[in-house]
């Protein structure tokens, strides 16, 4: 059963059309993937299926509650991790997560129980009572994302939920977020620029590049899509005998040459690469590498944006985030 | 009505209020500067023949309560844009709330505070010789400070949901709060300002306010004469109820988000 449809959903900032008409849908139970480069309108998305901005046109159901006309019904059904800092600094871990609950109408008993336990979970227990002044980016995050789940929410959505986390804590939000989406059902719509996040979590993912949705599945499609395995050949000399040679090949589904290497696209290329060095042996070209690549999601998003999502630069600039957020929240 | 948003803004307010020594101190500067400048020191240069015969600190006392109660009131449109710069106004605006349980739980907080900070200088001034007529009826004066800081903090709201940085807003509230002190019978009394400074000062929610706080503490002969104190009240309540309505409405225009 769908628990959220979006239709032709866009947003405009003036002249800027942040997201352009997307339409998907998610079923109950689904981990499902926002992934883009920065400013391809993730966020945009987020903010206004949750409630926070008004679609310029378009709109979407959640929860089975239409955005625009039962905005206060949405937001009883949902939780959301925002990319941007969002917790109160003048107050402790605790209090923070209290103010959360008593917002969302947590029953007491329950807020008593729950909140020791979202605090354990992200391990902030000894943490609990101090100022959030005081915490470490990574610690806020934590935070941030307890905070999120403290509810209950039957749906929820986590934007760039690991964005500043050390990959030992990163791993373990990933278990959580699958536990919980298998154990409670909860629906999940995340953001990420990680890839091995969306390949790890998500049964589907949604590639968007300047406001719009290029390609929908899931993350095995996808892959199988791009038609196979890249077997990269490192060449002595020139290429253009080798190209020859290989392009008699049937099993050999594309080639592309570079300055001195080639690219074969083949199915199953561990299978293939005796027979390639074999080939080349009897044809004598100079071979002096061979490296198999199996295709990411990266190649995939690549193939479809024609950029890389660069994670490198990505965290960079997370971290460049976060850092100018605590530095104007001391101010 | 959301009274559990309502409670939680407001705890969060008085959690950080007392938090916050140096701004309840920096509260206090300024309204303890005028009573010791201009109650203690300009007071006794001045001519007592227009105040009644009673001494200027008698008549200044209820004019700084005002003032204090204004800037107080003011300042809670700041922490709406600090919540909005740090994040945290996302946090309160997608819970399932309505915008007017948000609006009213942020009433509650910053009167409470305006209010905790005027007490703070009717204490104050009682050390340094302010002698109230104290009966039952003074308490009328709790009523108008009440009214007072309600008026400023939906101003301050109105503000918030306009502007969106914090040193803008600084500017902005000072450009309007500087002048609604002085066009008004906060420091001196309407009669012994320049007509046109006293004609404005009748559109000034500040000298109803000021003018019933001083009539609930001195006594009815205080203050405005050709006004009663019911006066002052009626059109009290008709400024508030107006400023809570523009409040509520700017916020709810406003959009969150960047
Ligand atoms: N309030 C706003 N006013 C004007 N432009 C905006 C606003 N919010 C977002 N944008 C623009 O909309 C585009 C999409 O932004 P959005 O934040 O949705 O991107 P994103 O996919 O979340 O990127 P990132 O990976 O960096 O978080 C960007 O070009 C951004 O500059
Ligand atoms: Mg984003």
């Amino acid at each position: 059963m769908e628990t959220i449809k979006v239709s032709n959903l866009t947003k405009e900032f003036g002249a800027l059309t942040a997201v352009d008409g997307i339409s998907f849908k998610v079923s109950e139970g689904e981990i499902f993937g926002l992934l883009g480069p920065n400013g391809a309108g993730k966020t945009t998305t987020i903010k206004m299926l949750t409630t926070i901005l008004r679609p310029t046109r378009g709109t979407a159901s959640v929860a089975g509650y239409d955005i625009i006309k039962s905005p206060n019904d949405v937001r009883s059904s949902i939780g959301i991790i925002f990319q941007d800092p969002s917790l109160d600094d003048e107050l402790t871990g605790r209090e923070n997560l209290e103010f959360h609950a008593i917002l969302y109408r947590v029953p007491k008993d329950r807020r008593a129980k729950r909140i020791p336990e979202v605090l354990k979970l992200v391990e902030l227990e000894d943490k609990a009572d101090v100022l959030v002044k005081n915490y470490s980016g990574g610690m806020r995050r934590r935070l941030e994302i307890g905070r999120g789940l403290l509810h209950d929410p039957k749906i929820l959505f986590l934007d760039e939920p690991t964005i500043g986390l050390d990959p030992q804590t990163r791993r373990h939000m990933w278990e959580y977020i699958e536990r919980l989406n298998r154990q409670h059902k909860t629906t999940i719509i995340l953001t990420t620029h990680y890839i091995e996040e969306a390949d790890y979590l998500c049964g589907r993912v949604a590639f968007i590049d300047h406001g719009r949705i290029v390609a929908l599945d899931t993350p095995s499609a996808l892959k199988e899509k791009q038609g196979g395995d890249i077997v990269s050949i490192q060449m002595g000399g020139t290429t253009a005998k080798a190209e020859k040679v290989f392009k008699r090949k049937k099993w050999i589904k594309s080639i592309s040459k570079h300055d001195n290497s080639i690219d074969l696209t083949v199915e199953s290329g561990e299978k293939r690469i005796p027979e390639i060095v074999m080939l080349a042996e009897r044809q004598k070209l100079p071979i002096s590498a061979v490296s198999l690549h199996k295709p990411s999601l990266e190649d995939v998003f690549i193939h479809y944006t024609g950029k890389t999502i660069r994670e490198e630069e990505g965290s960079a600039t997370d971290r460049m985030r976060i850092h100018r957020a605590a530095w104007t929240g001391r101010r | 009505m959301d009274f559990n948003a309502i409670y939680v803004l407001w705890l969060r307010e008085m959690k950080r209020f007392t938090r916050a020594r140096s701004r309840i101190i920096g509260m206090l500067i300024m309204p303890v500067f005028f009573l010791v400048g201009l109650g203690l020191g300009l007071g006794s240069l001045i001519n007592t023949f227009a105040l009644g015969g009673s001494s200027y600190l008698q008549f200044l006392v209820p004019g700084i309560i005002g003032m204090s109660l204004m800037s107080v009131a003011v300042s809670s449109g700041f922490s709406v844009i600090w919540d909005k710069q740090f994040g945290f106004l996302k946090e309160i605006m997608v819970t399932p709330n309505s915008k007017v349980s948000i609006v009213i739980g942020r009433m509650a907080g910053g009167s409470t505070t305006a209010m905790l900070s005027a007490l703070i200088v009717i204490l104050i001034s009682l050390l340094i010789g302010f002698q109230p007529n104290f009966t039952l009826f003074s308490l009328v004066a709790l009523v108008f400070m009440l009214l007072i800081a309600m008026t400023f903090i939906s101003l301050g709201l109105i503000l918030a949901s306009i502007i969106s940085d914090l040193q803008g807003f600084g500017l902005i509230t000072n450009f309007f709060t500087m002048p609604l002190l002085f066009l008004s019978n906060s420091l001196f009394p309407l009669s012994s300002l320049p007509q046109i400074v006293s004609d404005i000062s009748y559109f000034n929610p500040l000298t109803y306010g000021i003018d019933g706080i001083r009539k609930a503490l001195l006594g009815p002969s205080a203050g405005i004469t050709q006004i009663s104190i019911w006066m002052d009240l009626a059109v009290m309540l008709v400024i508030v109820a107006a400023m809570i309505g523009a409040a509520a409405y700017a916020f709810s225009k406003s959009e969150v988000g960047q």
